[in-house]
């Protein structure tokens, strides 16, 4: 089986919570998480719709493997249609909260409607209830979990929630669940709170015993981590240095984004990487990191456990911050860090914190404050307008900046709009660095050519995590290609995302693609789940989610021109490094991809492809 | 030979696998609510630490059974709770300093771990080390040989 077969429907507008089958023909189809909600968004939500009304639905979905032995089996996915995008959105975590839900019976919440005072769902294995939520409304997401946990008299409860971004409409706030790991990206935390929803907690008892041969399960689950333990990257990088072993690598190959973009590599790149987080500071002998550890299921360990130094100025008054909290991720040192041309550590783990803690996603909010700080130095923004002064490499600023927007007070405002509607307001809409108007990650385009046609086509906005090419050219793996060439790409991009769907779909983690191809997962889905699952029929699945989430975008509004790099990674080359002198090659990977694809010249998927998918 | 589990917190990542290990060996599901090993996460020192019950020599729990419903396995040396004399009275989870024994509603009887017969789920399944089965006489020998691996030869 691998699903439990429920699903749980949650009719905010009415108050009501209703247990209903899962549509298993669907299950076959989308396998689940990403796909099987992304399934039900398309049928059940019209992609016309405004994201941020009670005829949206926000879905929270689990896969098969979620709640399972498979190495990293803990994973949940939120869809909806993105407020900050208007694209669908699919923003999947980690952590605990994935594999609770699946322990309560249900493998999927789906909420619809809006409630007319603030909620949360509690779930207490088959029970499930509305409850009142407004003595939560304005608190921290720290604080909601602490306080639910605390009224509930259980502190094995888990709980998803939003914090104040998510309440205020910041269109970048997420969803953040067991403390600090959040379905992070596209605003999916902004929907929740037009729904009045502020929390979703969960007591799960019943377990997972539905898995098709138990016994070949834990045999090819425990062959595939040892595959993860051996493997350089998932057995010694991850674990040792987090994400943030990129840092370095990223800025030598001359693809770190700098300053809004304007530079591709960074000087202070060495004071914010994963070594420097090791290293003991001078103020109080201590090393910023101060172990590493998982999400559920994961035998790879890469999350960061971080402690702040008491005397950094960001925190020198505010205790409740000295103690251990998540750590830097390498996308996040990067957007709050060398986005923003800021070298100072501690001032990037103290805005991440709270980014956690305020539920606002760091890589959208960090991107944005660089289109602020590139306006500002233009003269376009003046300090009394912003409420600071915000030149590039101010420490200051940023900790002033995450302070504002987490509370959407003052210019924080302005900020919480995302990039793209900033400096549209401002006059100079070229400036921001996004796609779909979700702001690019940790990677330039004009430096790994791949990832420009990879953000250009994802169908959430700029993303790394929906084909991460950067495995194959700069890491080498499963093969190494030429991160400056253009040839070879756009099949290289549709088979990650393609594959990538189905990790994602399957309830796994894309870092163990490190080590993992989609025959490692196979066996895995296989022995766990009912019905025939072959590497062909994997590879269907994920190609059908790949067209069917473009669908939805289609349908919605979003044409060819969506799929587009800003002017800057066109027209201004990068200015050192290995790629000097470059600019994207997306105008000529964009029509061959179509092509490879079999979508028309304005990405409309052809009759033949939809019909061979089994999509209308 | 007589083994121990050792625990060493150091090396805990709080992935659970040791959880759904124990759970499924001795309900035949993946349910960590019904683990007899817990993963205790001390969130603001960023500490995890595995916790299950150490089989006390003098084991007060089998002192305190009114009805002799928990024995000693000579083969492991692991206290046995033998479910169809128990009768639920929870005596035992009181006197246990550790709160290693507990209570489960669903059964109306007191489960703990018995170290899998000798072949511990949770060792097997713990990626980093941080639960393993050791020799009963010899569980700071791993601590021992870091030690001894520290000192200088020479000033030894």
């Amino acid at each position: 089986m691998g699903w439990t077969r429920k699903l749980l429907r949650v009719d905010l507008t009415a108050g009501t919570c209703k247990s209903e089958p899962l549509n298993m023909k669907w299950a076959d189809e989308y396998l689940g998480s990403r796909g099987l909600a992304s399934k039900y968004l398309c049928e059940e939500v019209d992609p016309k719709v405004d994201p941020l009304t009670p005829a949206n639905k926000l879905i929270m979905s689990t896969g098969p493997l979620t709640g399972t032995m498979a190495s990293t089996g803990g994973r949940y996915t939120v869809v909806t249609k993105g407020p900050l995008t208007g694209a669908i959105a699919c923003s999947n975590s980690g952590g605990y909260f994935g594999a609770e839900l699946k322990f309560a019976g249900w493998d999927m919440i789906i909420f619809e409607g809006r409630s007319p005072k603030p909620v949360y769902l509690f779930v207490q294995d088959d029970k499930a209830e509305l409850r009142d939520a407004s003595h939560l409304w304005g608190k921290s997401t720290w604080d909601t979990e602490e306080i639910i946990k605390k009224s509930h008299h259980d502190p094995q409860i888990r709980i998803s929630s939003i914090g104040r971004a998510g309440e205020n409409g910041v269109l970048y706030a997420c969803i953040v669940n067991d403390l600090h790991r959040a379905a992070g990206r596209s605003g999916v935390g902004a929907v929740m709170g037009s729904k009045n929803l502020k929390a979703v907690a969960l007591r799960g008892t019943k377990g997972l015993g539905g898995i098709k041969d138990f016994a070949e399960f834990l045999k090819v689950t425990s062959e595939k981590k040892k595959v993860l333990a051996e493997n350089a990257v998932t057995g010694q990088g991850l674990p040792t240095y987090g994400t943030q072993v990129l840092m370095n690598v990223i800025n030598e190959v001359g693809a770190l984004p700098t300053r809004n973009h304007r530079d591709v590599q960074f000087e202070g790149a060495r004071s914010i990487s994963a070594e420097a987080m090791r290293e003991k500071r001078p103020t109080d002998g201590k090393a910023n990191l101060v172990t590493n550890s998982a999400c559920f299921g994961c035998t790879i360990a890469c999350g960061r456990v971080s402690q702040m130094d008491k005397t950094h100025f960001s925190v020198a008054n505010s205790p409740k911050y000295w103690g251990a909290t998540g750590g830097l991720e390498y996308e996040n040192a990067w957007s709050l860090g060398a986005s923003n041309g800021v070298d100072d550590l501690e001032a990037l783990t103290y805005a991440n914190m709270i980014c956690n803690e305020e539920g606002m996603d760091p890589i959208s909010f960090g991107a944005t404050v660089s289109a602020v700080m590139e306006l500002y130095e233009l003269g376009v923004l003046t300090k009394e307008q912003i409420g600071c002064e915000a030149p590039f490499g101010s420490a200051q600023a940023l900790v002033e900046l995450v302070r504002m927007t987490g509370a959407s007070e003052g210019f924080g405002k302005d900020i919480g709009l995302g990039s793209k509607r900033l400096c549209a307001k401002y006059g100079r809409p070229e400036l921001s660095m996004s796609v779909k108007g979700q702001e690019f990650p940790a990677y330039d385009s004009r430096a790994i050519q791949g990832m420009g046609l990879t953000y250009a086509t994802s169908n959430r906005g700029a993303c790394h995590l929906r084909s991460y090419t950067v495995s194959s050219e700069v890491l080498g793996i499963p093969v190494k290609t030429d991160p400056l060439a253009t040839e070879g790409k756009p099949a290289l991009v549709k088979a990650f995302q393609d594959a990538t769907a189905v990790f994602d779909a399957a309830g796994l983690c894309i870092f163990t693609s490190f080590a993992w191809t989609l025959a490692d997962i196979q066996p895995q889905i296989a022995t766990a789940c009912d019905g025939d699952w072959s590497m062909d029929k994997l590879n269907d699945v994920g190609e059908r989610i790949w067209n069917l989430e473009k669908q939805f975008n289609l349908a919605a509004g979003l044409t060819r021109k969506d799929d587009d790099l800003p002017p800057r990674l066109k027209t201004e080359p990068a200015k050192t490094g290995p790629a000097k002198g470059l600019v994207s090659g997306i105008d000529k990977m964009l029509p061959e991809y179509y092509e490879l694809r079999g979508w028309d010249k304005e990405g409309r998927p052809n009759k033949d492809t939809l019909d061979r998918l089994g999509l209308q | 030979m007589m083994k121990s589990l050792y625990l060493d917190p150091v090396k805990c990542t709080g992935c659970l696998q040791c959880e759904m290990a124990c759970s499924y060996e001795n309900t035949g599901a993946f349910n960590p609510a019904k683990s007899r090993i817990k993963v205790f996460n001390f969130e603001h020192e960023g500490r995890k630490v595995p916790y299950t019950c150490t089989q006390c020599a003098e084991a007060w729990c089998m002192s305190a059974c009114p009805v002799e419903a928990i024995k000693l396995d000579p083969a492991t040396g692991a206290k046995v709770v033998l479910e169809a004399t128990c009768v639920g009275c929870k005596v035992c989870t009181i006197a246990c300093p550790f709160g290693t024994i507990n209570y489960v509603a669903d059964t109306g009887k007191v489960q703990k771990c018995d170290l899998c017969g000798g072949d511990p789920a949770c060792v097997t399944a713990c990626p980093t080390g941080a639960i393993t089965f050791v020799d009963a006489d010899w569980t700071g020998l791993e601590r021992m040989r870091q030690w001894a691996g520290r000192a200088n030869t020479a000033v030894l």
